[in-house]
């Protein structure tokens, strides 16, 4: 029993203490369910001495969910194996729910996915009430459903409306939130209480049955076929697609087991769950989100670069610049106890970037989300200043400043005055090289690019823009600031338009290239939505501005001009210099792709179609397929120029930078999921019909041909 | 081949298909019962003669599960050997047991036959036979299920038909059916029902609204808006990609009613109806069957309707009248549209939107209408159609004797 410690109190009480070993967490792994096997067979011999039943925990964590490692190599081949795997650990939890002896759980800490399906099993739950303890099923994040009995037992405990959010969205509770749910019996206030309250209820029902499995039991809300629950069941599918675009396996899949298993008794019903939970394990979507969402993103705080101060954290920061980026900035920073010191060229100005902080701690308070007291303290960590006096305390400068070279030299020279010879400059910019941008510092080994996304508050990216001089210390130090405000980094050499820029820029571009070919603006905005995309290329042109989408294509022009390289026309450049030459410049200018009149909302603009007249409709798959393939496409590209060294890299960045649909697990791995002789062949084609830009580059060719995948 | 003639055709009056809805307190069974019963006694019927009972009944569960059709001989009383069985094809059911019973005859191994329908929406809502396409979260998502209503918006839109034109359709309904009705062009067809006492519940059509008006008609809130915006919109746009948002034009005012009703027609050969002395009042020249796009579901009348046209060797302008079910006043509208026949030939004397849809009861009662009405102005031919569920489309064409 190495992953279970059996643990009898001499007076029959069972305290089966989860803990195993090499690991920060309990998971449902090959170890612990041997040991569940091994707890159910001693209890098969001692039933008659044994009195009652208490999961309990000795990690921080109470149980974290099914093993991924395990998951994420079910391939169709071994779904039988796997359907027989959940089928016996559902048993042996069964069994112990059916033995008739009181079962308890006694939640120390946060029971996710697979935890709390072990809970379930048990007739009482009593969690510690601790405001970081949080019960839920994560698991469709990560295309899977909690097939371990999350969704039989849930469906019955509270029934099918309440539970639905739990289990299609994922929603996360509190144990206070839990137990007004009736998701749990009881709360204690420590680990004594715990164990106090757990024997207590133990020696007061000493026959014990789920309700489920009581005569009288009846469905919470009713069967879904009571009249009652038959309008919400027949749009219940539809609210489901509208928020997963039918991208999704997982939410219907959901979704249907938990209505199916009503139908029918609770060992069919079980059955039904794990028929659903392999075919979506087996399946590819989920394959893409556990490797991507969980273990690439996983490696990115895991596998760090070496830094020599490993430990050294940044405790002050400067920030440069307090217009909607440099207030984002602070804001990320003072959330995580970073003192900053926003600087602006007055202190009114500066004064302003504090506000916003302000602004968005006191909606977060208004929701709940923080105490008065947190956002006091975090305000308190903004500093407004004129001048870069205080950057002598600190070990990082973040200068976001607008994109003028000269402006942003001179801010260098100011912060250099007083920036420690150990500190670090990083500059904000998405457009400039970083490298040319590092001739102008004094120390230009000690200088990066750190690329944070709009808004700040939400955008959980940072690109790191390693120019040529760029040590690899301050790499590293730049990669722990990121981590430690909380954010996500991805590493990037130095090039046009970095790699999230570059790539995103051809998405923009399909779109309207697309519109050249006489496609319905409002099917290829519906081809981005229902392929995943959260924004269409036309509304996200829209919001950029076309008149900084033209000058950014005249100064790419020019910059190649000068480099002698011939500049690569694009169908696209037409409709940015058509709309600049109509006026109709995006947002800024209440009229673009769409138009925006107040009280309407917005709306496509369907005068573009004169200008580029309807021809046949494109098969609206392949409009949804260009997309993404092209931002595959130039994505291969940086890693064959080196612009990105990991594929991780690529597919964290598109997910967490641009958008990229989640479902395909990255820009990368969407190829991977289409096979790369299948993408290759799919390319050649769209080059013919549509241009070069869909040709496969080399590195792919040559990975298909070698049957290599993008790992 | 033998010929299918259609002998007679009686129907209740519809009764407004709520608690005070007047055939609300007859069992769903009775108002089965008493049509036939009426039909027998029309026409002095020996029914050890008949061959089978059909009945189109879309919700056959609960009062009227269980067979009703055989159901409801037996306690009609009628001889032993007379079969019976229901049948579902959605709205189109009650059409689709007189092509099913024409056929039948057509094939020279049957040659009397009793078809109709009948739903008592008042005592068993719609909905209540439950169904995967709804009400199976995987099925209804993988079929892309939507609501007939949201559909109907959707045609509209695609049409070009306003909420004014969808309003002024409604507006006719009520008004021809309110005329035909006063002028008694209904009373060929309709028996009144009945309590046990032998005392009238109904005699007429409850839900044509005489006083019906435009300004009324406009003040109805659109009934699929709120649900389209939960999701359904967003499933017909996965169907119909460059739809940018639906405008909702159809209301409890332009959409068919909800009612309770029953119809019966008696078929017959040539040689049965000679035999049993019977008069025949029409021939069905031809019937056909047909599906469409299942999300926007309400597209069928026009493929149908060319379907049986070729089948009969007619052209449009062949037909002196059509009856079109009034599911949605933008279904009739399309069908106008689609087959390019003036509005004045369609539903003379009204339709669903003022006087109800019970669903199975349907298609034979509207037959029936459409012959009454060949036989009053004297017309040759007459083609019946309805939109069904799932995108199906049904027809029949009769030519008056």
């Amino acid at each position: 029993m190495n992953g279970i410690k059996y643990i009898d109190d001499g007076q029959g009480i069972i305290n089966l203490v989860m803990d195993l070993p090499g690991s920060k967490a309990n998971t449902m792994d090959a170890v612990f369910r041997k040991s569940l096997d091994e707890v159910v067979e001693r209890i098969k011999k001692d039933k008659e001495k044994v009195k009652g039943i208490i999961f309990s925990s000795a990690k921080e964590s109470f149980f974290a969910g099914g093993d991924l490692k395990e998951l994420i190599k079910i391939e169709p081949e071994q779904a039988s194996s796997f359907h027989r795997t959940v089928m016996h650990l559902k048993g042996q939890l069964r069994y112990l729910e059916t033995l008739g002896i009181p079962v308890v759980a006694a939640i120390n800490g946060s029971a996710l996915g697979g935890g709390l399906e072990i809970a379930l099993a048990c007739h009482h739950m009593i969690c510690i009430d601790h405001d970081k303890i949080r019960l839920g099923f994560p698991e469709v994040q990560l295309g899977l459903l909690p097939g371990a009995g999350g969704i039989i037992r849930t469906t019955r405990k509270i029934g099918l409306e309440k539970a639905l959010p739990l289990l299609i969205e994922g929603k996360q509770l509190k144990p206070k939130e839990a137990l007004e749910l009736g998701i749990i019996e009881d709360l204690a206030s420590s680990e004594e209480e715990l164990i106090k309250k757990s024997i207590d209820w133990i020696l007061a029902n000493p026959e014990s049955k789920a309700v489920w499995d009581q005569k009288s039991f009846r469905v919470p809300g009713g069967t879904p076929s009571s009249p009652k629950l038959a309008p919400m069941l027949s749009i219940a599918p539809a609210m489901v697609a509208a928020k997963s675009k039918r991208c999704y396996p997982a939410p219907i899949a959901i979704l249907s087991a938990a209505v199916e298993g009503l139908q029918v008794d609770f060992e069919t019903a079980s059955k039904i769950e794990t028929s659903y939970f392999t075919e979506l394990a087996s399946g590819k979507i989920a394959k893409n989100m556990i490797g991507t969402l969980w273990f690439q993103l996983n490696a990115i705080t895991k596998k760090r670069p070496i830094s020599s101060e490993k430990s050294a954290k940044v405790s002050k920061v400067g920030v440069i610049g307090a217009g909607m980026m440099g207030s984002g900035i602070a804001y990320a920073c003072a959330s995580r106890g970073i003192t900053t010191y926003l600087k602006d060229a007055n202190i009114e100005q500066a004064e302003k970037g504090k506000a916003f902080s302000e602004k968005l701690l006191h909606e977060r308070n208004l929701k709940g989300k923080i105490s008065e007291d947190k956002k006091i303290r975090i305000l308190e960590n903004i500093i407004p200043v004129d001048s870069a006096q205080p950057f002598g305390e600190c070990g990082l400068v973040i200068e976001a400043v607008p994109e003028d070279r000269m402006v942003k030299n001179a801010v260098y020279k100011e912060s250099e005055e007083f920036l420690p010879k150990t500190s670090f400059l990083a500059t904000n910019t998405s457009t400039l090289p970083i490298s040319s941008l590092g001739k102008q510092v004094k120390n230009p080994s000690q200088f990066i690019g750190l690329h944070f996304f709009s808004p700040v508050q939400s955008m959980k990216l940072v690109e790191i823009i390693v120019g040529k001089e760029t040590s690899q210390e301050t790499l590293a130090r730049a990669y722990e600031f990121v981590i430690q405000i909380g954010k996500i980094p991805i590493t990037v050499n130095d090039s046009r338009g970095f790699f999230t820029s570059r790539v995103f820029g051809t998405y923009v571009n399909e779109g309207m290239a697309m519109l050249t070919e006489g496609q319905d603006p409002a099917v290829i905005e519906r081809a981005a939505s229902f392929a995943g995309f959260p924004v269409g290329p036309l509304a996200v042109s829209d919001e950029v501005s076309l008149s900084l989408m033209k000058s950014i294509k005249a100064q790419t022009q020019k910059d190649l001009e000068k480099q002698g390289v011939p500049y690569p026309s694009h169908p696209a450049d037409k409709v940015v210099d058509y709309m600049n030459q109509i006026g109709r410049v995006g947002r800024v200018a209440s009229k673009g792709f769409y138009t925006y009149e107040k009280g309407k909302g917005k709306q496509i603009w369907d005068g573009i179609k004169e200008k580029f007249p309807k021809k046949d409709a494109l098969p609206f798959a392949e409009m949804k397929e260009r997309l993404l393939f092209i931002q595959s496409l130039e994505s291969i590209r940086c890693l064959e120029e080196n612009v990105l060294s990991k594929t991780a890299d690529a597919n964290i960045g598109s997910i967490f930078g641009f958008g990229f649909p989640p479902w395909t697990g990255g820009c990368l791995q969407y190829v991977n999921y289409i096979g790369l002789k299948q993408f290759c062949d799919r390319a050649n084609e769209l080059s013919k019909r549509f241009g070069p830009r869909f040709s496969p580059p080399n590195l792919l060719i040559e990975k298909a041909e070698k049957n290599e995948k993008f790992e | 081949m033998t010929d299918a003639y259609i002998v007679d055709s009686i129907r209740s009056p519809r009764g407004k298909g709520k608690q005070d809805g007047s055939l609300h307190q007859l069992k769903p069974i009775d108002l089965a019962t008493q049509t036939l019963t009426a039909l027998k006694e029309r026409n002095h019927l020996n029914t050890s003669q008949v061959d089978d009972v059909i009945m189109g009944c879309v919700s056959a569960v609960g009062e009227q599960g269980a067979n009703i059709a055989k159901t409801a001989v037996l306690k009609a009383n009628w001889a032993e050997c007379v079969p019976g069985f229901t049948l579902n094809r959605f709205c189109a059911s009650g059409l689709e047991a007189i092509n099913l019973g024409a056929m039948k005859i057509k094939s020279g191994w049957q040659d009397l036959i009793v078809a109709g329908g009948i739903e008592s929406m008042s005592r068993v809502p719609m909905g209540s036979d439950g169904g995967p396409w709804a009400f199976d979260p995987e099925t209804n998502a993988q079929t892309y299920f939507v609501p007939q209503g949201i559909g109907a918006d959707l045609i509209a839109n695609i049409e070009g038909f306003s909420r004014e034109q969808v309003d002024q359709f409604a507006f006719d309904s009520h008004h021809k059916a309110h005329a035909a009705s006063e002028k008694g062009l209904f009373s060929k067809s309709i028996v009144p029902i009945k309590d046990r006492n032998g005392f009238s519940l109904l005699d007429h059509d409850e839900t044509i609204r005489s006083q019906c008006s435009l300004a009324d008609l406009a003040k109805l809130k659109p009934a699929f808006q709120k649900m389209g915006a939960m999701g359904f919109d967003e499933v017909l746009y996965h169907k119909y990609p460059s739809i940018k948002s639906i405008d909702h034009v159809h209301t409890a005012g332009n959409s068919s009613g909800i009612v309770d009703g029953s119809s019966m027609m008696l078929l017959a050969s040539k040689a049965k109806a000679e035999e049993l002395n019977l008069p025949v009042r029409a021939k069905i020249v031809s019937v056909a069957v047909t599906s469409t796009e299942p999300s926007i579901m309400l597209t069928g009348p026009g493929p149908a309707s060319k379907k049986a046209l070729a089948l009969a060797g007619l052209k449009v302008s062949d037909i002196d009248l059509f009856e079109v079910n009034e599911a949605f006043a933008a279904v009739v509208l399309k069908f106008a549209k689609d087959l390019d026949v003036p509005l004045e030939k369609i539903n003379v004397n009204g339709g669903a939107i003022a006087m109800g849809h019970p669903l199975g009861a349907t298609g034979s009662m509207i037959l029936g209408t459409l012959l009454d009405e060949l036989e009053s102005r004297k017309k040759r031919y007459g083609l019946c159609t309805l939109c069904v569920g799932g995108g199906m489309g049904i027809a029949t064409i009769i030519e008056r004797i």
